[in-house]
Protein backbone atom coordinates (compact mmCIF):
# COMPACT_ATOMS: atom_id res chain seq x y z
CA UNK A 1 0.00 0.00 0.00
CA UNK A 2 2.92 2.41 0.31
CA UNK A 3 2.03 2.95 -3.22
CA UNK A 4 -0.99 4.59 -2.64
CA UNK A 5 0.74 6.78 0.07
CA UNK A 6 3.84 8.30 -2.20
CA UNK A 7 1.16 8.37 -4.92
CA UNK A 8 -0.73 10.85 -2.17
CA UNK A 9 1.98 13.11 -1.81
CA UNK A 10 2.86 13.44 -5.21
CA UNK A 11 -1.05 14.27 -5.86
CA UNK A 12 -1.34 17.07 -2.84
CA UNK A 13 1.75 18.54 -3.77
CA UNK A 14 0.36 19.30 -7.12
CA UNK A 15 -2.92 20.18 -6.39
CA UNK A 16 -2.33 22.29 -3.70
CA UNK A 17 0.22 24.30 -5.83
CA UNK A 18 -1.95 24.91 -8.47
CA UNK A 19 -4.68 25.72 -6.63
CA UNK A 20 -2.42 28.23 -4.93
CA UNK A 21 -1.50 29.37 -8.06
CA UNK A 22 -5.01 29.64 -9.30
CA UNK A 23 -5.57 32.04 -6.63
CA UNK A 24 -3.73 34.57 -8.60
CA UNK A 25 -6.11 34.39 -11.72
CA UNK A 26 -6.91 38.08 -12.36
CA UNK A 27 -4.44 39.54 -10.15
CA UNK A 28 -1.13 39.54 -11.77
CA UNK A 29 1.47 42.13 -11.93
CA UNK A 30 0.66 41.83 -16.40
CA UNK A 31 -1.72 40.30 -18.51
CA UNK A 32 1.28 37.89 -19.79
CA UNK A 33 1.33 36.50 -15.99
CA UNK A 34 -2.25 36.72 -15.98
CA UNK A 35 -1.94 33.87 -18.92
CA UNK A 36 1.29 32.22 -17.59
CA UNK A 37 0.22 31.71 -13.77
CA UNK A 38 -3.32 29.81 -15.01
CA UNK A 39 -1.32 28.15 -17.62
CA UNK A 40 1.30 25.97 -14.52
CA UNK A 41 -1.98 25.89 -12.38
CA UNK A 42 -3.32 23.86 -15.25
CA UNK A 43 -0.15 21.65 -15.58
CA UNK A 44 -0.21 21.09 -11.79
CA UNK A 45 -3.82 20.22 -11.87
CA UNK A 46 -3.48 18.58 -14.40
CA UNK A 47 -0.99 16.04 -12.95
CA UNK A 48 -2.71 15.81 -9.82
CA UNK A 49 -6.12 14.51 -11.42
CA UNK A 50 -4.01 11.55 -13.04
CA UNK A 51 -1.71 10.91 -9.74
CA UNK A 52 -5.41 11.16 -7.50
CA UNK A 53 -7.05 8.65 -10.35
CA UNK A 54 -4.33 6.35 -9.82
CA UNK A 55 -4.35 5.96 -6.25
CA UNK A 56 -7.80 5.80 -5.97
CA UNK A 57 -7.06 2.56 -8.32
CA UNK A 58 -4.38 1.07 -6.06
CA UNK A 59 -6.31 1.60 -3.39
CA UNK A 60 -9.36 -0.24 -4.65
CA UNK A 61 -11.85 1.61 -2.21
CA UNK A 62 -13.72 2.82 -5.29
CA UNK A 63 -12.66 6.58 -4.63
CA UNK A 64 -12.45 8.66 -7.42
CA UNK A 65 -10.05 12.14 -7.72
CA UNK A 66 -12.89 14.28 -6.57
CA UNK A 67 -13.13 12.08 -3.40
CA UNK A 68 -9.60 11.97 -2.43
CA UNK A 69 -9.42 15.93 -3.46
CA UNK A 70 -12.42 17.47 -1.51
CA UNK A 71 -13.17 14.35 0.72
CA UNK A 72 -10.29 14.27 2.95
CA UNK A 73 -9.63 16.46 5.77
CA UNK A 74 -6.30 18.52 6.46
CA UNK A 75 -5.20 15.80 8.66
CA UNK A 76 -5.19 13.18 5.74
CA UNK A 77 -3.14 15.53 3.27
CA UNK A 78 0.27 14.47 2.63
CA UNK A 79 1.95 17.17 0.64
CA UNK A 80 4.36 19.02 1.92
CA UNK A 81 4.79 22.36 3.75
CA UNK A 82 6.79 24.46 0.72
CA UNK A 83 3.53 24.41 -1.53
CA UNK A 84 0.84 25.18 1.34
CA UNK A 85 2.51 28.40 1.77
CA UNK A 86 0.55 31.58 0.89
CA UNK A 87 0.92 33.58 -2.18
CA UNK A 88 2.69 36.05 -0.47
CA UNK A 89 3.80 38.41 -3.44
CA UNK A 90 5.08 37.61 -6.65
CA UNK A 91 8.78 37.11 -5.87
CA UNK A 92 7.52 34.42 -3.50
CA UNK A 93 5.42 32.94 -5.40
CA UNK A 94 8.16 32.32 -8.41
CA UNK A 95 10.55 30.89 -6.06
CA UNK A 96 8.36 28.33 -4.75
CA UNK A 97 7.30 27.13 -7.68
CA UNK A 98 11.60 27.74 -8.45
CA UNK A 99 11.64 24.84 -5.95
CA UNK A 100 9.16 23.01 -6.52
CA UNK A 101 9.78 22.41 -10.31
CA UNK A 102 13.53 22.21 -9.80
CA UNK A 103 12.96 19.23 -7.69
CA UNK A 104 9.60 17.46 -10.18
CA UNK A 105 11.80 17.82 -13.11
CA UNK A 106 14.69 15.52 -12.34
CA UNK A 107 12.18 13.28 -10.46
CA UNK A 108 10.04 12.90 -13.19
CA UNK A 109 13.14 12.10 -15.29
CA UNK A 110 14.04 9.29 -12.73
CA UNK A 111 10.12 8.00 -12.99
CA UNK A 112 10.63 7.76 -16.89
CA UNK A 113 12.87 4.32 -15.68
CA UNK A 114 10.29 3.08 -13.46
CA UNK A 115 8.83 -0.69 -13.96
CA UNK A 116 5.02 0.81 -13.82
CA UNK A 117 3.42 2.21 -16.61
CA UNK A 118 1.18 4.30 -15.64
CA UNK A 119 3.79 6.12 -13.65
CA UNK A 120 6.13 6.47 -16.79
CA UNK A 121 3.31 7.83 -18.80
CA UNK A 122 2.39 10.65 -15.94
CA UNK A 123 6.52 11.11 -15.97
CA UNK A 124 6.42 12.00 -19.63
CA UNK A 125 4.09 14.50 -19.59
CA UNK A 126 4.99 16.27 -16.55
CA UNK A 127 8.62 16.12 -17.29
CA UNK A 128 8.44 18.87 -19.78
CA UNK A 129 5.64 21.01 -17.78
CA UNK A 130 8.30 21.15 -15.17
CA UNK A 131 11.18 22.11 -17.35
CA UNK A 132 8.71 25.07 -18.48
CA UNK A 133 8.30 25.67 -15.25
CA UNK A 134 11.68 25.94 -14.26
CA UNK A 135 12.95 28.16 -16.87
CA UNK A 136 9.57 30.78 -16.65
CA UNK A 137 10.00 30.63 -12.72
CA UNK A 138 13.84 31.21 -12.95
CA UNK A 139 14.16 33.92 -15.38
CA UNK A 140 11.72 35.80 -12.89
CA UNK A 141 13.87 34.89 -10.00
CA UNK A 142 16.86 36.00 -11.91
CA UNK A 143 14.89 39.15 -13.24
CA UNK A 144 13.80 39.89 -9.81
CA UNK A 145 17.00 39.06 -8.05
CA UNK A 146 18.99 40.80 -10.61
CA UNK A 147 16.34 43.93 -11.15
CA UNK A 148 15.28 47.11 -8.62
CA UNK A 149 16.57 47.66 -4.90
CA UNK A 150 13.17 46.89 -4.20
CA UNK A 151 12.85 43.66 -6.12
CA UNK A 152 16.05 42.30 -5.27
CA UNK A 153 14.99 43.11 -1.53
CA UNK A 154 11.64 41.34 -2.25
CA UNK A 155 13.46 38.71 -3.58
CA UNK A 156 15.77 37.93 -0.83
CA UNK A 157 12.94 38.30 1.61
CA UNK A 158 11.34 35.57 -0.63
CA UNK A 159 14.66 33.51 -0.07
CA UNK A 160 14.79 33.85 3.73
CA UNK A 161 10.70 33.16 3.75
CA UNK A 162 11.04 30.25 1.95
CA UNK A 163 14.24 28.22 1.83
CA UNK A 164 13.61 26.60 5.34
CA UNK A 165 10.71 24.25 3.51
CA UNK A 166 12.84 23.06 0.93
CA UNK A 167 14.54 20.23 3.08
CA UNK A 168 11.35 18.31 3.16
CA UNK A 169 11.08 17.91 -0.75
CA UNK A 170 13.67 14.87 -0.09
CA UNK A 171 11.85 13.33 2.30
CA UNK A 172 9.10 11.02 2.28
CA UNK A 173 6.56 9.64 4.80
CA UNK A 174 7.39 6.25 6.58
CA UNK A 175 4.44 4.79 5.31
CA UNK A 176 4.96 6.11 1.49
CA UNK A 177 8.88 4.21 1.75
CA UNK A 178 10.64 1.67 -0.34
CA UNK A 179 8.51 2.32 -3.49
CA UNK A 180 10.00 0.82 -6.57
CA UNK A 181 7.53 2.35 -8.89
CA UNK A 182 8.42 5.70 -7.63
CA UNK A 183 11.84 7.39 -7.43
CA UNK A 184 14.14 7.80 -4.42
CA UNK A 185 13.11 11.77 -3.24
CA UNK A 186 16.96 11.93 -1.25
CA UNK A 187 18.40 10.65 -4.68
CA UNK A 188 17.21 14.24 -6.62
CA UNK A 189 19.07 16.58 -4.52
CA UNK A 190 22.50 17.28 -6.36
CA UNK A 191 20.68 18.17 -9.23
CA UNK A 192 18.41 20.50 -7.41
CA UNK A 193 21.11 21.79 -5.31
CA UNK A 194 22.86 22.35 -9.08
CA UNK A 195 19.76 24.34 -10.50
CA UNK A 196 19.47 26.39 -7.35
CA UNK A 197 22.83 27.33 -7.17
CA UNK A 198 22.98 28.37 -10.99
CA UNK A 199 20.21 30.31 -11.03
CA UNK A 200 20.98 31.83 -7.23
CA UNK A 201 24.45 32.91 -8.97
CA UNK A 202 22.53 34.61 -11.90
CA UNK A 203 19.96 36.29 -9.48
CA UNK A 204 22.96 37.73 -7.31
CA UNK A 205 20.95 35.55 -4.42
CA UNK A 206 22.60 33.82 -1.24
CA UNK A 207 21.78 30.53 -0.74
CA UNK A 208 21.34 30.89 3.13
CA UNK A 209 22.10 28.97 6.23
CA UNK A 210 18.77 27.14 7.83
CA UNK A 211 19.23 26.89 10.93
CA UNK A 212 15.62 24.66 11.57
CA UNK A 213 14.49 22.99 8.57
CA UNK A 214 10.03 22.91 8.82
CA UNK A 215 8.74 19.85 7.75
CA UNK A 216 5.82 18.03 8.82
CA UNK A 217 3.31 18.16 5.66
CA UNK A 218 4.25 14.55 4.62
CA UNK A 219 3.32 13.28 8.22
CA UNK A 220 -0.26 15.13 7.61
CA UNK A 221 0.99 17.63 10.39
CA UNK A 222 0.82 21.04 8.56
CA UNK A 223 0.31 25.21 9.08
CA UNK A 224 -2.24 26.80 9.66
CA UNK A 225 -2.79 27.90 5.71
CA UNK A 226 -3.91 24.63 4.94
CA UNK A 227 -6.93 24.31 6.82
CA UNK A 228 -8.15 27.61 4.97
CA UNK A 229 -7.44 26.76 1.75
CA UNK A 230 -8.91 23.45 1.63
CA UNK A 231 -12.06 24.99 3.50
CA UNK A 232 -12.37 27.24 0.21
CA UNK A 233 -11.48 24.25 -2.09
CA UNK A 234 -13.98 22.14 -0.92
CA UNK A 235 -17.00 23.85 0.40
CA UNK A 236 -18.76 23.65 -2.93
CA UNK A 237 -18.53 19.89 -3.22
CA UNK A 238 -19.09 19.14 0.64
CA UNK A 239 -22.36 21.24 1.07
CA UNK A 240 -23.95 18.51 -2.03
CA UNK A 241 -23.21 15.10 -0.81
CA UNK A 242 -23.19 12.86 -3.79
CA UNK A 243 -24.02 15.40 -6.52
CA UNK A 244 -22.93 15.25 -9.91
CA UNK A 245 -21.20 18.25 -11.03
CA UNK B 1 -16.89 38.19 -23.12
CA UNK B 2 -18.05 41.07 -25.44
CA UNK B 3 -18.98 45.03 -24.88
CA UNK B 4 -22.12 45.99 -24.86
CA UNK B 5 -23.48 47.88 -27.75
CA UNK B 6 -20.75 50.55 -28.00
CA UNK B 7 -21.52 53.45 -25.69
CA UNK B 8 -20.25 57.24 -26.19
CA UNK B 9 -18.26 56.86 -28.96
CA UNK B 10 -17.82 59.92 -30.85
CA UNK B 11 -17.92 59.26 -34.20
CA UNK B 12 -17.36 63.24 -35.39
CA UNK B 13 -14.61 63.40 -38.00
CA UNK B 14 -13.60 66.60 -39.89
CA UNK B 15 -11.77 65.07 -43.87
CA UNK B 16 -12.82 66.42 -46.75
CA UNK B 17 -16.20 64.90 -48.72
CA UNK B 18 -13.83 63.77 -51.41
CA UNK B 19 -11.64 62.07 -48.70
CA UNK B 20 -14.69 60.45 -47.01
CA UNK B 21 -16.27 59.36 -49.85
CA UNK B 22 -13.20 57.77 -51.43
CA UNK B 23 -12.83 55.55 -47.89
CA UNK B 24 -16.42 54.96 -47.84
CA UNK B 25 -16.07 52.98 -51.35
CA UNK B 26 -13.27 50.97 -50.05
CA UNK B 27 -15.51 50.02 -47.35
CA UNK B 28 -18.47 49.37 -49.99
CA UNK B 29 -16.18 46.92 -51.71
CA UNK B 30 -15.74 45.41 -48.65
CA UNK B 31 -12.11 45.94 -48.60
CA UNK B 32 -10.11 45.52 -45.35
CA UNK B 33 -9.17 48.60 -43.88
CA UNK B 34 -5.17 48.13 -42.67
CA UNK B 35 -3.51 49.60 -40.09
CA UNK B 36 -1.02 51.94 -42.72
CA UNK B 37 -4.27 52.97 -44.51
CA UNK B 38 -5.43 56.71 -44.53
CA UNK B 39 -8.57 56.75 -42.54
CA UNK B 40 -10.90 59.31 -40.45
CA UNK B 41 -10.46 60.41 -37.61
CA UNK B 42 -13.61 59.50 -36.53
CA UNK B 43 -13.43 56.27 -37.52
CA UNK B 44 -10.01 55.36 -35.86
CA UNK B 45 -11.30 57.27 -32.66
CA UNK B 46 -14.25 54.67 -32.64
CA UNK B 47 -12.47 51.77 -33.40
CA UNK B 48 -10.28 52.75 -30.26
CA UNK B 49 -12.62 53.07 -28.21
CA UNK B 50 -14.71 49.69 -29.19
CA UNK B 51 -11.53 47.93 -29.05
CA UNK B 52 -10.37 49.08 -25.93
CA UNK B 53 -13.95 48.40 -24.67
CA UNK B 54 -13.96 45.24 -25.98
CA UNK B 55 -10.12 44.42 -24.03
CA UNK B 56 -11.50 45.95 -20.92
CA UNK B 57 -14.49 43.76 -20.97
CA UNK B 58 -12.62 40.69 -21.66
CA UNK B 59 -9.56 41.36 -18.50
CA UNK B 60 -12.41 42.84 -16.33
CA UNK B 61 -14.30 39.45 -17.19
CA UNK B 62 -12.03 37.27 -15.30
CA UNK B 63 -13.03 38.86 -12.34
CA UNK B 64 -16.33 37.40 -11.42
CA UNK B 65 -15.73 34.15 -13.10
CA UNK B 66 -12.35 33.90 -10.89
CA UNK B 67 -14.42 34.52 -8.23
CA UNK B 68 -15.31 30.70 -8.54
CA UNK B 69 -11.70 28.94 -9.53
CA UNK B 70 -10.78 28.41 -5.99
CA UNK B 71 -14.19 26.87 -4.84
CA UNK B 72 -15.40 24.93 -8.00
CA UNK B 73 -17.09 21.45 -7.18
CA UNK B 74 -14.66 19.30 -8.83
CA UNK B 75 -11.21 18.97 -10.60
CA UNK B 76 -12.59 18.57 -13.59
CA UNK B 77 -14.67 21.88 -13.66
CA UNK B 78 -12.24 23.84 -11.69
CA UNK B 79 -9.35 23.06 -14.78
CA UNK B 80 -11.83 23.81 -17.20
CA UNK B 81 -12.90 26.98 -15.40
CA UNK B 82 -9.40 27.94 -14.77
CA UNK B 83 -8.74 27.39 -18.77
CA UNK B 84 -11.30 29.55 -19.59
CA UNK B 85 -10.66 32.76 -17.45
CA UNK B 86 -7.11 32.20 -19.13
CA UNK B 87 -9.04 31.86 -22.71
CA UNK B 88 -10.63 35.77 -21.83
CA UNK B 89 -6.86 37.46 -21.06
CA UNK B 90 -5.60 35.93 -23.92
CA UNK B 91 -8.65 37.79 -25.98
CA UNK B 92 -7.73 40.61 -23.99
CA UNK B 93 -4.35 40.20 -24.77
CA UNK B 94 -5.41 39.88 -28.98
CA UNK B 95 -7.34 43.03 -28.69
CA UNK B 96 -5.26 45.12 -27.49
CA UNK B 97 -2.77 44.34 -29.84
CA UNK B 98 -5.57 45.12 -32.35
CA UNK B 99 -6.18 48.71 -30.87
CA UNK B 100 -2.44 49.25 -30.81
CA UNK B 101 -2.22 49.47 -34.75
CA UNK B 102 -4.09 52.27 -34.13
CA UNK B 103 -1.72 54.00 -32.25
CA UNK B 104 -2.68 53.91 -28.62
CA UNK B 105 -0.69 52.09 -26.07
CA UNK B 106 -2.14 49.37 -23.36
CA UNK B 107 -0.71 51.25 -20.92
CA UNK B 108 -2.80 54.53 -21.82
CA UNK B 109 -5.73 52.01 -22.22
CA UNK B 110 -5.33 51.00 -18.96
CA UNK B 111 -5.44 54.25 -17.36
CA UNK B 112 -8.31 55.35 -18.85
CA UNK B 113 -9.98 51.68 -17.62
CA UNK B 114 -8.75 52.41 -13.71
CA UNK B 115 -9.75 56.21 -14.35
CA UNK B 116 -13.03 55.17 -15.31
CA UNK B 117 -13.21 57.20 -18.73
CA UNK B 118 -13.24 53.75 -20.33
CA UNK B 119 -16.17 51.33 -20.17
CA UNK B 120 -16.62 47.89 -19.92
CA UNK B 121 -19.29 45.64 -20.56
CA UNK B 122 -21.61 46.25 -17.82
CA UNK B 123 -22.48 42.60 -17.04
CA UNK B 124 -19.64 42.57 -15.20
CA UNK B 125 -20.45 44.47 -12.60
CA UNK B 126 -22.96 41.90 -11.40
CA UNK B 127 -21.92 39.54 -8.61
CA UNK B 128 -21.14 35.41 -8.93
CA UNK B 129 -23.20 34.18 -6.20
CA UNK B 130 -23.01 30.49 -6.42
CA UNK B 131 -21.79 27.85 -8.76
CA UNK B 132 -24.93 28.03 -11.22
CA UNK B 133 -23.79 31.39 -12.26
CA UNK B 134 -20.64 30.09 -13.61
CA UNK B 135 -22.54 27.82 -16.25
CA UNK B 136 -25.22 31.05 -17.04
CA UNK B 137 -22.23 33.31 -18.06
CA UNK B 138 -20.61 30.42 -20.17
CA UNK B 139 -24.34 29.83 -21.66
CA UNK B 140 -26.18 33.02 -21.69
CA UNK B 141 -23.09 35.60 -21.25
CA UNK B 142 -20.67 34.37 -23.75
CA UNK B 143 -23.25 33.05 -26.22
CA UNK B 144 -24.53 36.97 -26.14
CA UNK B 145 -20.87 37.66 -26.86
CA UNK B 146 -20.56 35.36 -29.70
CA UNK B 147 -24.16 37.14 -31.56
CA UNK B 148 -22.43 40.48 -31.02
CA UNK B 149 -19.12 39.04 -32.38
CA UNK B 150 -19.88 37.03 -35.06
CA UNK B 151 -20.47 40.01 -37.37
CA UNK B 152 -17.36 41.19 -36.41
CA UNK B 153 -15.50 39.14 -37.90
CA UNK B 154 -16.79 40.91 -41.15
CA UNK B 155 -15.93 44.10 -39.45
CA UNK B 156 -14.24 46.43 -41.98
CA UNK B 157 -10.78 46.72 -40.09
CA UNK B 158 -9.11 44.22 -40.46
CA UNK B 159 -6.70 43.53 -37.49
CA UNK B 160 -9.86 43.65 -35.89
CA UNK B 161 -11.64 41.54 -38.19
CA UNK B 162 -8.63 38.85 -37.50
CA UNK B 163 -8.86 39.09 -33.59
CA UNK B 164 -12.26 38.26 -33.72
CA UNK B 165 -12.13 35.42 -35.85
CA UNK B 166 -9.99 33.57 -33.21
CA UNK B 167 -11.85 35.05 -29.91
CA UNK B 168 -15.20 33.87 -31.64
CA UNK B 169 -14.08 30.13 -31.82
CA UNK B 170 -13.17 29.99 -27.94
CA UNK B 171 -16.45 31.65 -27.21
CA UNK B 172 -18.58 29.15 -28.95
CA UNK B 173 -16.40 26.57 -26.90
CA UNK B 174 -17.22 28.64 -23.51
CA UNK B 175 -21.09 28.69 -24.33
CA UNK B 176 -20.98 24.85 -25.12
CA UNK B 177 -19.00 24.53 -21.77
CA UNK B 178 -21.33 26.83 -19.98
CA UNK B 179 -24.49 25.05 -21.49
CA UNK B 180 -23.44 21.77 -20.16
CA UNK B 181 -22.97 22.75 -16.57
CA UNK B 182 -26.75 24.05 -16.46
CA UNK B 183 -27.84 20.86 -18.22
CA UNK B 184 -25.64 18.96 -15.35
CA UNK B 185 -27.24 21.43 -12.46
CA UNK B 186 -30.50 21.21 -14.43
CA UNK B 187 -30.47 17.40 -14.16
CA UNK B 188 -29.20 17.35 -10.79
CA UNK B 189 -30.59 17.60 -6.96
CA UNK B 190 -33.71 19.94 -6.20
CA UNK B 191 -30.44 22.07 -4.34
CA UNK B 192 -28.81 22.26 -7.99
CA UNK B 193 -32.08 23.05 -9.84
CA UNK B 194 -33.27 25.29 -7.63
CA UNK B 195 -29.45 27.21 -7.59
CA UNK B 196 -29.56 27.45 -11.60
CA UNK B 197 -32.88 28.29 -11.58
CA UNK B 198 -32.08 31.50 -9.31
CA UNK B 199 -28.96 31.88 -11.24
CA UNK B 200 -31.20 32.26 -14.81
CA UNK B 201 -33.36 34.89 -12.78
CA UNK B 202 -30.78 36.85 -12.18
CA UNK B 203 -28.54 37.14 -14.78
CA UNK B 204 -31.47 37.01 -18.01
CA UNK B 205 -32.42 40.73 -17.67
CA UNK B 206 -28.50 42.24 -17.63
CA UNK B 207 -27.69 39.99 -20.40
CA UNK B 208 -30.24 41.05 -22.69
CA UNK B 209 -28.76 44.65 -21.89
CA UNK B 210 -25.53 43.68 -23.04
CA UNK B 211 -26.58 44.38 -26.89
CA UNK B 212 -27.18 47.67 -25.79
CA UNK B 213 -30.18 50.79 -26.11
CA UNK B 214 -32.87 50.43 -28.13
CA UNK B 215 -32.05 51.17 -32.34
CA UNK B 216 -34.46 54.42 -32.16
CA UNK B 217 -31.76 55.63 -28.40
CA UNK B 218 -28.69 54.31 -30.02
CA UNK B 219 -26.27 57.20 -31.17
CA UNK B 220 -23.86 56.98 -33.45
CA UNK B 221 -25.13 53.78 -34.79
CA UNK B 222 -25.71 54.62 -38.62
CA UNK B 223 -22.45 56.03 -39.47
CA UNK B 224 -20.75 52.58 -37.65
CA UNK B 225 -22.95 51.45 -39.76
CA UNK B 226 -21.92 52.84 -42.94
CA UNK B 227 -18.39 52.05 -42.02
CA UNK B 228 -18.93 48.80 -41.21
CA UNK B 229 -17.59 48.62 -37.47
CA UNK B 230 -21.04 47.65 -36.46
CA UNK B 231 -23.29 45.12 -39.15
CA UNK B 232 -26.58 44.65 -37.31
CA UNK B 233 -28.54 47.13 -34.98
CA UNK B 234 -28.88 46.06 -31.08
CA UNK B 235 -32.38 45.14 -31.39
CA UNK B 236 -31.82 42.72 -33.93
CA UNK B 237 -29.12 40.87 -32.44
CA UNK B 238 -31.04 41.10 -29.24
CA UNK B 239 -34.03 39.23 -30.94
CA UNK B 240 -31.71 36.94 -32.41
CA UNK B 241 -30.15 35.89 -29.20
CA UNK B 242 -33.49 35.68 -27.20
CA UNK B 243 -34.86 33.53 -30.13
CA UNK B 244 -32.12 30.77 -29.92
CA UNK B 245 -31.47 30.92 -26.05
CA UNK B 246 -35.09 30.44 -24.89
CA UNK B 247 -35.75 26.75 -27.03
CA UNK B 248 -32.65 25.87 -24.91
CA UNK B 249 -34.01 26.70 -21.31
CA UNK B 250 -37.01 25.62 -21.95
CA UNK B 251 -35.67 22.00 -23.07
CA UNK B 252 -34.02 21.66 -19.82
CA UNK B 253 -37.12 22.82 -18.01
CA UNK B 254 -36.13 26.08 -16.73
CA UNK B 255 -38.38 29.35 -16.74
CA UNK B 256 -37.44 32.42 -17.70
CA UNK B 257 -37.96 35.80 -15.60
CA UNK B 258 -40.35 37.56 -18.02
CA UNK B 259 -44.05 37.16 -17.93
CA UNK B 260 -44.71 38.63 -21.42
CA UNK B 261 -42.00 36.07 -23.15
CA UNK B 262 -44.07 33.99 -25.62
CA UNK B 263 -43.31 32.81 -29.41
CA UNK B 264 -44.91 35.08 -32.03
CA UNK B 265 -46.32 33.09 -34.75
CA UNK B 266 -46.38 36.26 -37.03
CA UNK B 267 -43.17 37.55 -36.47
CA UNK B 268 -41.43 33.93 -36.17
CA UNK B 269 -39.96 34.90 -33.00
CA UNK B 270 -40.28 35.44 -29.46
CA UNK B 271 -41.99 38.65 -27.73
CA UNK B 272 -40.30 39.78 -24.67
CA UNK B 273 -41.37 42.28 -22.08
CA UNK B 274 -39.82 45.64 -21.60
CA UNK B 275 -35.84 45.88 -20.42
CA UNK B 276 -35.70 47.84 -17.15
CA UNK B 277 -33.06 50.81 -18.38
CA UNK B 278 -32.93 52.87 -15.81
CA UNK B 279 -31.64 49.66 -14.11
CA UNK B 280 -28.88 49.46 -17.40
CA UNK B 281 -27.62 53.09 -16.96
CA UNK B 282 -27.28 52.84 -13.35
CA UNK B 283 -24.80 50.20 -13.58
CA UNK B 284 -23.24 51.73 -16.56
CA UNK B 285 -22.20 54.91 -14.55
CA UNK B 286 -21.34 52.73 -11.62
CA UNK B 287 -24.11 51.84 -9.27
CA UNK B 288 -24.12 48.48 -9.67
CA UNK B 289 -23.18 45.88 -7.00
CA UNK B 290 -19.91 45.20 -8.28
CA UNK B 291 -18.31 48.62 -9.99
CA UNK B 292 -16.30 49.80 -7.58
CA UNK B 293 -15.09 45.96 -6.58
CA UNK B 294 -14.27 45.38 -10.33
CA UNK B 295 -11.94 48.28 -11.11
CA UNK B 296 -10.77 48.17 -7.37
CA UNK B 297 -8.97 44.87 -8.03
CA UNK B 298 -7.77 46.00 -11.42
CA UNK B 299 -6.41 48.85 -9.77
CA UNK B 300 -4.73 46.73 -7.16
CA UNK B 301 -3.47 44.34 -9.32
CA UNK B 302 -1.82 47.05 -11.44
CA UNK B 303 -0.28 48.92 -8.35
CA UNK B 304 0.95 46.15 -6.86
CA UNK B 305 2.60 44.55 -9.84
CA UNK B 306 4.48 47.92 -10.45
CA UNK B 307 7.66 46.08 -8.51
CA UNK B 308 7.20 43.31 -10.55
CA UNK B 309 7.33 45.12 -14.14
CA UNK B 310 9.79 48.05 -13.43
CA UNK B 311 12.41 44.90 -12.01
CA UNK B 312 11.95 43.32 -15.71
CA UNK B 313 12.96 46.54 -17.57
CA UNK B 314 15.94 47.42 -14.92
CA UNK B 315 16.87 43.83 -15.25
CA UNK B 316 16.86 44.08 -19.27
CA UNK B 317 18.47 47.09 -19.18
CA UNK B 318 21.61 45.49 -17.01
CA UNK B 319 21.42 42.64 -19.48
CA UNK B 320 21.90 45.68 -22.62
CA UNK B 321 24.20 47.33 -20.35
CA UNK B 322 26.72 44.24 -19.58
CA UNK B 323 26.35 43.02 -23.56
CA UNK B 324 27.59 46.26 -24.61
CA UNK B 325 30.51 46.39 -22.11
CA UNK B 326 31.69 42.90 -23.32
CA UNK B 327 31.60 43.73 -26.69
CA UNK B 328 34.74 45.36 -27.33
CA UNK B 329 36.48 43.08 -25.03
CA UNK B 330 34.83 40.02 -26.89
CA UNK B 331 36.54 41.48 -30.25
CA UNK B 332 39.67 42.10 -29.30
FE1 LIG C 1 -13.66 36.36 -24.41
FE1 LIG D 1 -15.60 33.59 -23.32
Amino acid sequence: MALFEALLELADDHLVLGHRLSEWCGHAPMLEEDLALPNMALDLIGTSRTLYTYAGEVEGAGRDEDALAYLRDEMEYRNCLLVERPNGDFAQTMLRQLYFAAFMEPYWKAALESPDETVRGIAGKAVKEMAYHIRHAGEWVIRLGDGTEESARRMQEAVEELHRYTDELFHSSAAARGVDALPDRAAIRPEWDRVIGEIFAEARLEIPQVPFPQQGGREMQHGEALGHMLAEMQVTHRAHPGAVW
Amino acid sequence: MYAQGLIGADGKTGESPEFLEAFQKRIDAEEKIEPNDAMPEGYRKTLIRQIGQHAHSEIVGMLPEGNWITRAPSLKRKAALLAKVQDEGGHGLYLYSAAETLGVSREQMTEELHSGKAKYSSIFNYPTLTWADIGIIGWLVDGAAIMNQIPLCRCSYGPYARAMIRVCKEESFHQRQGYEIVMTLAQGTPAQREMVQDALNRWWWPVLMMFGPHDSDSQHSDQNMAWKIKRFSNDALRQKFVDATVPQGEYLGLTFPDPELKWNEEKGGYDFGPIDWDEFWRVVKGGGVMNRDRIRDRKAAWENGAWVREAALAHAEKRRQRAAEAAPIAAE
